[in-house]
């Protein structure tokens, strides 16, 4: 059984040697370089634009402005949520009369080399009218704040609700207390190791473009782009997405640059290629995050949550980007009873334009901040309730025996399975609770603070199916399907094409497992191909933790096809009946008579050569099979953190980090380790160090690693993880997915144990990014204060 | 916003004399480069010609003869790795070895981070603390400047148009207690304070103190009233935590900030680690 097994990641060796080709590595003959200049202001009028200076350097093939695509149209906005009226405003190539973010695209060089574009670019002279600005979600609602859009009243995009109104009224009308407060999930930078880019070729005899990005999505790429912008056959155009180094969300979407490009392609009639600078992907790629919620909780006095009432400003920035109203509402407000029984819940949620850069899902989207929220208010509810915020947790969780479960806000979709209090109860134990508090307690007598965090969360995977989340139930402009073939060849070795997208997840491993599971064979003989249009089935990509619990029940219901026909072709080579025959580990054999029997290897070959089949049976081992689930997935888990405030410097120190996460049945426990690892390390990040900071003129301040923090190793301890098991009935690997559970739980833990380590201090709350001075003011705020409250 | 650089054209030195030859107004000198490259990058510097003098062998190395003399392209790694230099000034050890990272270490140096001035970075306050002497020299001659002189302002010093860094002369320290404590900028790494503390003890009292604070402030900055604060008495809580006010009032007109870590804050920390300095150079 190779399902399972923590085997080495077969994409390991390319990427650690450096022979995994990424697009930088992309040459081509008459290869031409692309540099956009990018609008210094947040929100301007372009007045006028002089290419002149520039045209005329040596080595510069071409300037151009946003008049020069006027013809394509503005890129598409795929999700747009239903039960309201969605004011986009999604960006074109490049600006044209407007800029409404720092950093947004006005002008574009096409010359020999990028040392020549970039020296063009400051030959170019724009004259712009400034605009006032707003960075500030809630201030960008208010009457007087400047107007970004025509179309946007109060730069309002879309404002959405859920849930029981009335319900919840009476609940916290009803309720024993009513706590109240106000959250925010800061904007953070995705920042993948690898920066965004594009190049493209097109081949003005046939009509055709091939692109090369660093999409997680390719074929919705091609889709996008052909359909909605250029308005072509989408036969005319092949997108290729190389080696991508991360993407965490951010290398979903439809960029104004990869439009671009493919148009300057034809423009010029060269090849093209533009790689983002790191400069420039901090504020030309999306970011994520950015909601203020005010929380009103009704609560009895034993802790149990009656009903939760949340207003939430979501931040998109300064245009729409391809599916940010789907973040904030379905994948936030629908989660918003994460692992808790609560009666009486009612969302809204308003997407707010900013003069900022564009917000869409960044690793987790929408559901971070969902359980960032709840599990902050399970602390506030036990402090204001002086209740031990364990107890809170366990009166409200969902117990197992409640499973499916309907939480009523996820429009009709249940909670598969789940043993949540197994998995609270055997990470308290892991961190031994109780002498825990009693070290506090010693340590406290010491002036040393320790503090203690919890997060208890559940996540939606592998977002699904098409007529739930589809045009006429979530708004999302598509299905959620995914694809694969199998192709079991003459040698018996198998090549697996599928419509997912792997940027660094292992899917070439863990669908190789699959494949040789099912089939008998060696994980060697497995060939994975994706991330081309030309040559792979089409699928919508990776993303969501959809990978597993989506994109390889595909391969895997194509190999119960396969498996099928095998036996079939079988049963015929050894001249006994299909029904007598069965397939157990790469061989088929009469029942009961193992050892005469037929490899897969045999059949496989008689298959391809094709000249002694059954009857009416089709050569070759082939199939193909699309997977759309009935439910999403549901893991959850509970993670604990462990800390030390240095009260006179605010620095954090994470003692202890331990996690109990049950992500179904697990393909491959070391690369489900792994992507714990960088999940929590992530949350981790935004917990402790990470946060884009806007001055009011919408600068980015925080607009390099010289000032935005990511989180490096020296941050932690060694995790201490481990997992419970409880297959999603959901699909019949039993897979739920790993991807993000990390991203989500983890945030809270640290919040919570920093506010803990500071309760003596009657500290309540700390602001993320928890840094130095942000502890260190909030400790000097609160001992100005007489000890705070 | 870019990430490219301007042309320039490149010569490498083979000599001093061959080094200061070639400079002027518009040429940079290229040492280990972790300074100049970014800004090249980010076109915030666009010199005409780089003159590299990381090939110049008279510039490299440390030799302690009384005092230590160290050349100005010896990189931080080998300051830190050098066992003359932790015996005759621990403190510059521990602050080369805190610069940046591995990668940094390796090829930044001190010559060109004395030059440069960045007030971030580590060098500077131990070098102010210790007294010690840089070395110039041009077309014109050499001449020798204290460095409580040398550093005066965000990226300003005393040295001049044409004139080259060639090494970093220090007194033997190793009859001081002496530590430098950093509390660095957890994206850069750079110092957001770094102070370093040089004091003469007999028995438990102070007989001597050098005090010196950087990276929360414009330059290192020499900090008397908290060193007056510790001479002649005994070293105690009391002492450290009445110098620890001293040194924030000391740099209180010097102190930078920003958004993310406000004046207010390294003014603080100014004053916690000097608490911490002065408690690791008498551990």
């Amino acid at each position: 059984m190779v399902f399972g097994k923590a085997i080495k990641r077969r994409e390991d060796p390319r990427l650690i040697t450096g022979e995994a080709r990424y697009l930088e590595d992309l040459k081509m003959q008459g290869l031409a370089a692309v540099a956009i200049l990018r609008s210094p202001y947040a929100h301007a009028k372009i007045l006028s634009i002089d290419t002149s200076a520039a045209e005329a350097m040596d080595g510069v093939i071409g300037v151009f402005t946003g008049k020069d695509f006027e013809d394509l149209n503005p890129l598409p906005v795929a999700w747009q949520i239903t039960g309201t009226e969605n004011f986009v405003n999604p960006p074109r190539a490049l600006a044209i009369d407007k800029v409404t973010f720092t950093g947004c695209g006005v002008a574009a060089v096409v010359a020999e080399n990028r040392y020549i574009a970039e020296d063009a670019l400051e030959q170019i002279v724009v004259e712009y009218e400034e605009l006032p600005v707003v960075v500030d979600a809630e201030k960008a609602t208010h009457a007087d704040s400047p107007q970004i859009f025509e179309n946007a009243a109060n730069n309002v995009c879309m404002d959405w609700s859920i849930g029981d109104a009335d319900g919840t009224e009476q609940a916290l009308n009803s309720a024993d207390r009513v706590i109240t407060h106000r959250i925010r999930n800061q904007r953070v930078i995705p920042n993948p190791m690898e920066t965004r880019g594009c190049a493209a070729m097109y081949q003005p005899m046939t009509g055709e473009y091939t692109v090369w990005m660093t999409s997680q999505a390719p074929h919705v790429m091609r889709l996008l782009m052909t359909a909605f912008v250029f308005g072509i056959d989408e036969m005319k155009m092949r997108v290729i997405s190389p080696q991508i180094g991360g993407g965490f969300g951010a290398k979903i979407f439809l960029y104004p640059e990869y439009v671009l490009v493919t148009a300057l392609s034809k423009k010029v009639k060269r090849p093209v290629k533009w790689m983002e600078t790191r400069t420039e992907n901090f504020i030309a790629t999306t970011h994520g995050r950015d909601h203020i919620s005010d929380v009103e909780v009704g609560v009895k006095n034993d802790g149990t949550v009656t009903g939760l009432r949340v207003k939430t400003y979501a931040n998109l920035g300064g245009a729409t980007s391809t599916i940010a109203p789907g973040i904030p509402t379905t994948l936030y407000a629908r989660m918003l009873s994460g692992p808790y029984k609560i009666e009486n819940i009612h969302a809204q949620v308003l997407g707010v334009y900013t003069n900022t850069s564009m917000v869409d899902a960044y690793r987790g989207a929408g559901r971070p901040e969902a359980t960032y929220l709840l599990e902050r208010t399970m602390n506030i509810i036990a402090d204001e309730l002086g209740l031990d915020p364990v107890d809170v947790r366990r009166k409200n969780l969902i117990e197992s025996d409640q499973f499916p479960y309907d939480p009523k806000i996820l429009a009709g979709l249940k909670y598969d399975s789940g043993n949540y209090k197994v998995a609270l109860n055997r990470a308290i134990e892991m961190v031994d609770y109780d002498g825990f508090r009693q070290e506090q307690a010693a340590a406290r007598a010491d002036e040393r603070y320790l503090g203690i965090g919890f997060s208890s969360y559940i996540e939606m995977c592998g977002v699904a199916p098409s007529a739930w989340i589809g045009m006429q139930g979530e708004g999302w402009g598509a299905g959620l399907w995914e694809s694969a073939n199998i192709r079991v060849h003459l040698t018996g070795k198998v090549a697996v094409t599928s419509g997912s997208q792997n940027h660094g997840q292992g899917h070439e491993t863990t669908t190789a497992q699959i494949v040789a599971n099912e089939l008998g064979i060696p994980v060697e003989d497995v060939l994975v191909q994706h991330s081309d249009t030309q040559g792979t089935p089409f699928g919508y990509g990776s993303y969501g933790s959809r990978t597993a619990s989506v994109g390889q029940v595909a391969v895997y219901n194509s190999l119960q096809r396969i498996k099928k026909k095998a036996k079939a072709l079988g049963a015929h080579m050894l001249e006994a009946a299909a029904d007598d025959v069965e397939f157990v580990d790469g061989k088929v054999f009469v029942k009961g008579s193992p050892d005469n029997a037929k490899t897969i290897q045999e059949i496989a070959g008689a298959a391809a050569l094709g000249y002694d089949l059954p009857e009416g049976m089709e050569p070759f081992l082939d199939d193909t099979a699309y997977y759309d689930p009935p439910n999403c997935t549901y893991p959850f888990g509970t993670h604990i953190c462990v800390v030390e405030v240095m009260p006179d410097s605010g620095e954090v120190k994470i003692l202890r980090y331990v996690a109990v996460d049950d992500v179904g049945k697990v393909i491959n426990p070391m690369i489900v380790d792994g992507q714990l690892h960088g999940g929590i390390a992530q949350g981790v990040g935004q917990a402790l160090v990470e946060g884009a900071v806007y001055d009011d003129s919408g600068q980015l301040i925080s607009g390099s690693f010289l000032d935005y923090t990511m989180p490096r190793a020296d941050l932690f301890p060694n995790f201490e993880l481990e997992r419970t098991e409880t297959p999603s009935p959901t699909n019949p690997l039993g897979v739920k997915g790993a991807g993000e559970a990390g991203t989500i739980a983890s945030t809270p833990a640290v919040v919570n144990a920093v506010v803990d380590a500071l309760s003596p201090m009657g500290i309540k709350d700390v602001a993320m990014p928890m840094t130095p001075y942000r502890v260190w003011k909030t400790i000097q705020d609160a001992q100005s204060n007489g000890g705070g409250h | 916003m870019s990430l490219f650089p301007n042309q320039f054209d490149y010569a490498r030195a083979t000599s001093v004399d061959d080094a200061v030859q070639q400079l002027n107004f518009d040429t940079k000198v290229l040492a280990g480069g972790h300074s100049l490259i970014p800004a090249l990058k980010l076109r915030l510097s666009f010199p005409e010609k780089l003159v590299d003098i990381g090939q110049i062998p008279e510039l490299k190395g440390i030799s302690a003869n009384g005092s230590l003399r160290i050349g100005a392209t010896t990189t931080h790694a080998e300051i830190a790795a050098s066992s003359d230099v932790q015996a005759m000034c621990a403190a510059l050890a521990s602050a080369c070895g805190q610069v940046g990272d591995p990668a940094v270490r390796n090829f930044g140096t001190l010559g060109g981070n004395v030059a440069h001035a960045d007030p971030a970075s580590d060098p500077p306050t131990v070098l102010v603390a210790c007294d010690a002497t840089i070395h110039l020299q041009s077309t014109s001659g050499s001449r020798s400047v204290k460095a409580t002189d040398f550093f005066i302002d965000l990226f300003t010093t005393e040295l001049m148009d044409g004139e080259l860094v060639t090494a970093v002369e220090i007194p033997n320290m190793s009859g001081y207690k002496m530590a430098y404590a950093k509390l660095h900028h957890p994206a850069s790494r750079y110092a957001l304070v770094g102070v370093c503390v040089v004091l003469g003890m007999d028995a438990n009292m102070c007989s001597s103190a050098s005090i010196a604070v950087g990276g929360a402030t414009v330059n290192a900055v020499k900090c008397h009233s908290a060193e007056a604060v510790l001479v002649g008495k005994e070293i105690n809580n009391d002492t450290i935590n009445a110098a620890a006010e001293a040194v924030m009032s000391d740099i209180s007109d010097r102190v930078l900030g920003d958004a993310i870590y406000p004046e207010d804050y390294r003014q603080a920390m100014a004053g916690v680690y000097l608490k911490r300095a002065v408690k690791a150079a008498l551990a």
